[in-house]
């Protein structure tokens, strides 16, 4: 085995981190909605996928990169809490597959109206100059756009705990995660802690989206791969749990990158049959559905 | 206060088995019914091509609709079905040079096992979990069939399925002529009709319904609710997967978005807009939405975006679909 250092295999599982950490960002906000609304949103891709285009808008539009990193969220939240308004909420109680029905004919819409607005074929999207090339991380040179989607992750998923878990906000969701009844007798607006919990989902996808870009440029079909891959990882995490989310996230990216190493032809099947292992052997994926944060 | 242990319980009267209303009379000759229009439609359509594919897809959904209608589970992967029987039925005919039949039983079979495979392994999760991991299983089965390419054409598709004439108990028949091949399709259809009427017929169809409406109950009343739900899944396998092999004789050609998370979207799509838990409504979606779909790309590219807002629209509006609420309406 010439060439298959242990060097290499290390600085493929940091590209695993880096893609896994899509696969976190991507999954967690997916998480976080059907924790609490119960909702299993099928238009998350086409979210992740609105937040690359706002991004490239931006730049279109003489913004910068940092910008971007801003208003992508602002965007996407803010259209997600559109939807959820006056598109999900007429279907609360009316059975649970019928959000999923119609975010799944919302991504129908989205995509097409991105195809309208900015053509069917592709772009490239350049990673911004500052974070071009690539860092000597001990085991040879990475590059350091990668590295700095994970730290961004990383960043997210800071706040992300510190607001669920140290702020009285992140209480009530907490609380109404686990049952939305009692906390509607105690006298919290519900409806309006779902419509925000949704904008967060929405806006954290479309992020992930914005971090993508650069990785692998911008398509109005990107989303959909993702939504099956991401799946795979909230049946692995377990849904609705983001702890599963973020382990599984990891793990996902590690099987795909190291399988692309080892047996490339093999690389898309082999989380796919990952799932299949855990559906065997641990059906309610590793963290199960207890609580949101648990 | 008047003893009745010695009495003896007289059964109940046996249920009036004879239908009563015309309603009731539509009910029992159901397959019978939507025979009769299948035969019918080619002489009210003028485009027989068309024509079978909306028998196919309404095949398709018939298959979907035993699943998400009858058992109440939402599949969202059920393209591998369909493109496993198409597959297998082009397979038998490009590379092992089978006769058309035994091709089209060889789709049959791909459908149950692509079924059974699933079933076990997406049946373990409950409710909401099902359409994640159906979705995610198809997505497999097309990467799977995408790399097996010196079986499957890989990216090109499956091509060089043509059969030109089939003979049925020696009368020879042109399967290029296309009136032809829509009742050599309509065949299959009716057959699929009176199997699945039967089968909702059963007991075991009340079971289905009864695991459906109300899984602890069935699962009290003795019944092996896991067991229903496999069954039922792989026996829609096998209608989808009979779907797929006529989809494959009539496209001569399988093409690998067949097997594409889209293809799942559009029979759910089909069933919604049809009326699930109804008999009639996959066909009626079928010819619904293939029509629409014909109609919009008349005039524009991109027709999925009226396709996905009349979608929405069902969704949030007539949740029964077209023929959910027409019954509705008429049922005396």
């Amino acid at each position: 085995m010439t060439g298959l250092s242990f060097d290499l295999i290390a600085l493929q599982l940091f590209a695993g981190l880096a893609l896994g950490a899509i696969y976190v960002l991507f999954a967690i906000g997916l998480s976080l909605i059907f924790g609490m609304l119960t909702v299993v949103n099928f238009a998350h891709g086409a979210f992740y996928m609105v937040g690359a285009y706002v991004g490239l808008y931006v730049l279109m539009l003489g913004g910068n990169f940092w910008v971007c990193l801003i208003a992508v969220p602002l965007v996407v939240g803010l259209f997600g809490m559109v939807v959820e308004r006056f598109l999900i909420r007429p279907l609360y109680g009316r059975g649970i597959d019928y959000p999923l029905l119609l975010t799944f004919g919302l991504s129908y819409v989205m995509v097409e109206l991105v195809r309208i607005a900015f053509g069917k074929s592709g772009y490239p999207f350049d990673t911004p100059e500052i974070l071009q090339g690539a860092v000597d991380i001990g085991v040879g040179y990475f590059p350091l756009y990668r590295l700095f989607v994970i730290g961004a992750t990383a960043v997210v998923l800071l706040a992300l705990w510190l607001f669920l878990e140290k702020t009285s906000f992140g209480l009530i969701i907490r609380a109404g995660a686990r049952d939305p009844q009692i906390v509607r007798v105690l006298g919290v607006n519900v409806a309006q802690v779902w419509l925000i919990v949704f904008g967060i989902g929405t806006a954290i996808a479309g992020f992930a989206g914005l971090l993508a870009a650069p990785l692998q440029g911008v398509i109005p079909e990107m989303g959909g791969t993702i939504l099956a891959e991401a799946f795979v990882v909230t049946v692995v995490g377990g849904m609705g749990s983001i702890g599963g989310a973020v382990l599984a996230g990891l793990l996902v990216g590690v099987v795909v990158s190291m399988t692309s190493l080892f047996a490339p032809e093999m690389a898309k099947v082999s989380i796919f049959a990952l799932m299949a292992v855990v559906l065997i052997v641990r059906p309610q994926g590793f963290f199960g559905r207890a609580g949101l944060m648990s | 206060m008047q003893s009745s242990t010695n009495e003896v319980i007289q059964p109940l009267p046996r249920a009036q088995a004879s239908p009563v209303g015309w309603f009731e009379l539509a009910k029992l000759h159901r397959a019978s019914l939507a025979s009769l229009v299948v035969l019918v439609f080619p002489l009210v359509m003028p485009f027989t091509a068309l024509a079978a594919n909306i028998l196919i897809y309404g095949l398709f959904a018939l298959g979907f609709n035993l699943v998400y209608g009858y058992l109440g589970l939402l599949s969202f992967g059920h393209a591998a079905l369909f493109g496993t029987g198409a597959y297998f039925c082009g397979i038998a005919i490009v590379h092992l040079g089978l006769p058309w039949y035994a091709a089209i039983a060889l789709g049959v079979v791909g459908g149950l096992l692509m079924a059974a495979v699933i079933g076990v392994l997406a049946i373990r999760t409950r409710g909401i979990y099902f359409a994640m991991v159906t979705m995610a299983l198809s997505q497999c089965v097309y990467y799977l069939f995408y790399e097996a390419v010196d079986w499957t054409g890989g990216e090109n598709g499956l091509r060089g399925i043509n059969i030109h004439q089939i003979s049925v108990f020696g009368l020879k028949l042109d399967f290029i002529n296309p009136l032809t091949r829509y009742y050599v399709i309509a065949a299959f259809v009716i057959a699929a009709f009176f199997v699945l009427s039967r089968i909702l017929a059963s007991p075991f169809g009340a079971v289905i319904e009864a695991v459906r409406e109300n899984e602890a109950r069935a699962r009290a009343s003795g019944y092996d609710v896991t067991t229903t739900r496999l069954i039922t899944f792989v026996l829609s396998g096998g209608f989808c997967g009979l779907a797929g092999a006529l989809q494959a004789l009539h496209l001569s050609i399988v093409p690998i978005e067949i097997l594409h998370y889209d293809t799942s979207g559009i029979v759910v799509m089909i069933a919604l807009l049809g009326g699930m838990g109804t008999f009639f409504g996959p066909m009626i979606g079928a010819a619904a939405f293939l029509m629409l779909e014909n109609l919009v790309s008349t005039w524009t590219v991109h027709w999925q975006l009226i396709v996905g807002a009349v979608f929405m629209i069902c969704v949030l509006f007539f949740p029964a679909g077209i023929w959910g609420t027409l019954i509705k309406r008429i049922k005396p």
